[in-house]
């Protein structure tokens, strides 16, 4: 039966690759006030999961500074540390307040020093701001230890019986929740761009249809209602619009629908499969698939004029493109050799590079940073969810404990 | 367009998801979490129908006429000589019974969901033009694309997949 609470498929992480020369970084455990949850296990292990980190071993240590005065330095020279993270956790009304520092260890100059302050039932999110602060500090990229990640899941395994739902977690997997649950499929699940609703097909009326949903509230509302096709909805970059694909007039067309006037446009006019739209980062125009050209390709379609281009020449099969937030690099599914991967192509010199060596990879989805991107795989007959860097050199699994996951979608940052 | 709340079948408890306002810190960080709650806010909860929505649109059995599932090759949709002769057979039963008719139209986990949602599409417009040649009215029959996303057997293998590139007749 369904539990309508959270025992289900919480994920795992499980990192299987990392870059060739991480950093190693100190994070001893934070001092002060002890807290229902262990904020320097949490940001040592973000920082892990970027591949771009080696953290030291709570047990390699040889002793446990939580402020920038208690630091002994040759203790962290010695284990070959490059930098520290002290921490320490003040009661602070009824939450708390935690001083962080970063240090260099080899110069013993202090790269800042901040605090950061929230209820007892934020430590997570405290834990994870720290993260965001030592990975930008460090790498110069804004982290995104603080997103999370929409997911479908589906349990049980004959078509009569399984269960669908819609899942929102942590990005490292953590604090998952239930946002809808159906005996009918959900599928191709995005966010708005302010994070705080999400839009997805479901099939609970007997068909495909389009819904979107406020977080907050649980409050959503059926977007669409055609004959035929219902699917892949995308939000604008600004919130407004809605592209979808309808295949009302006989064959699936992309469209866009503008929220407020709830008017439909029409942007595609070919007899071919068009689908899968993704705007880019100025919403000026829409990357979409169409096998117009005969194999399943990636176009471009700029909104103003309707002027549409061919994106994607190697290979037979490149599909679900999305752009990274940089607007120049395409992710997509491509397959290579008849196995379905994840590519990257720059939009500017053409370059494909196939990032994935795992099995029916697809639904890739790019971190707001552009450092990481998840993807859907299979190990054995189950669903899992990986990810890997932009430039390959970093790979994790995300795998549940039970079900099958797929369908990720990385939110924006949260402010 | 009008907003529909949801009426049929619905299999759906929702919780709404309670995401307390930032605490403001002295560095701006945007802490949140969510909390769950119980559903309140006009969201449909908990209704059960137990079987999919097909099989319950007519009494009478299909199946006693000819095959109802119809098979398709890899990224095709194009009828095989099997399902044109059993289609025709339902198309004398159709017009000399007229019903309504859903053909639910699926295809292998290769691929791209939406892409794979289009491809069933395809293979059941085929069978739905089929029977409108064959003389069966066209307004009675409904096309519904799964996609992959209700496969009829759940293996990653060829045995699989040719079971699960089809159209259901129902």
């Amino acid at each position: 039966m369904l539990s309508p609470l959270l025992a289900s498929a919480e994920l795992t992480i499980e990192i299987t690759q990392g870059a060739d020369n991480p950093t190693r970084i100190g994070v001893p455990p934070t001092g002060g006030e002890r807290l229902q949850e262990d904020i320097s296990a949490i940001v040592s292990a973000d920082l892990e999961r970027s591949g771009l980190f080696r953290p030291v071993p709570r047990r390699d240590m040889l002793s446990f500074p939580s402020r920038p005065k208690d630091i002994y330095y040759r203790d962290w020279s010695i284990l070959g540390t490059e930098y520290l993270v002290v921490s320490r956790a003040e009661r602070q009304g009824s939450g708390y307040e935690v001083s962080f520092s970063l240090l260099e260890v080899h110069s013993r100059r202090e790269v800042f020093a901040r605090t950061v302050n929230g209820p007892a039932n934020k430590v997570r999110d405290m834990a994870h701001h720290i993260s965001d602060r030592v990975y930008e500090a460090i790498t110069g990229i804004r982290g995104a230890f603080s997103t999370r990640i929409l997911y479908v899941t589906a349990m049980n395994g004959s078509p009569k019986t399984t269960v669908y739902r819609l899942m929102v977690s942590d990005a490292d997997g953590a604090r998952e929740r239930l946002l809808l649950e159906s005996r009918h499929p959900i599928m191709s699940p995005g966010w708005s761009p302010d994070g705080k609703q999400v839009v997805y097909v479901s099939f609970e009326t007997g068909r495909p249809a389009i819904f979107m949903q406020d977080l907050a509230t649980a409050k959503r509302q059926q977007l669409t209602n055609f004959r035929g096709l219902n699917g892949a909805p995308a939000l604008s970059p600004d919130g407004r619009q809605l592209a979808l694909v309808l295949s009302k007039d006989g064959n699936p067309e992309i469209y866009t629908l503008d929220l407020a006037s709830r008017r439909f446009t029409r942007l595609t006019r070919h007899f071919a499969i068009d689908t899968e739209p993704n705007w880019t980062p100025d919403g000026k125009a829409l990357v979409f698939t169409s096998d117009r050209g005969g194999s399943p390709q990636i176009y471009k379609l700029t909104v103003a004029t309707g002027k549409v281009e061919r994106v994607t020449f190697q290979g037979s099969y490149n599909a679900r493109p999305r752009l990274a937030p940089d607007g120049r690099t395409l992710v997509m599914v491509h397959r290579d050799n008849g196995r379905f991967h994840i590519a990257s192509q720059d939009l500017i010199n053409g370059d494909l590079r196939v990032l994935t060596q795992t099995r029916l990879d697809e639904s890739p989805t790019v971190a707001p940073n552009g450092a990481m991107l998840m993807y859907a795989t299979k190990q054995g007959t189950r669903g899992v969810l990986a990810a890997v860097s932009l430039d390959a050199g970093v790979k994790f699994f995300l795998p549940a404990r039970q079900g099958d996951v797929r369908e990720p979608a990385w939110s924006p940052f949260p402010d | 367009m009008k907003t529909q709340s949801l009426k049929l079948g619905l299999f759906a408890a929702v919780l709404s998801m309670v995401i307390a306002g930032c605490s403001s810190t002295s560095t701006s960080s945007g802490t949140e979490t969510g909390s769950t709650t119980l559903p309140g806010d006009g969201v449909a909860t908990g209704t059960v129908d137990n079987a999919g929505v097909g099989g319950s649109l007519s009494g009478d059995d299909l199946s006693s006429i000819a095959d109802t599932v119809f098979y398709f090759d890899f990224d095709k949709a194009i009828l095989k000589p099997e399902s044109r002769a059993a289609l025709r057979l339902h198309a004398q039963n159709l017009k000399a019974n007229p019903r309504a008719i859903r053909l639910e139209g699926h295809a292998d986990e290769r691929g791209t969901r939406e892409y794979n949602m289009a491809l069933g599409e395809r293979r059941a417009n085929a069978v739905r033009e089929f029977l409108m040649l064959e003389g069966v009215n066209g307004a009675s029959l409904e096309v519904i694309s799964y996609g992959e996303e209700s496969p009829a057997a759940q293996g990653s293998d060829e045995a699989s997949y040719a079971l699960n590139r089809r159209v259901e007749m129902k």
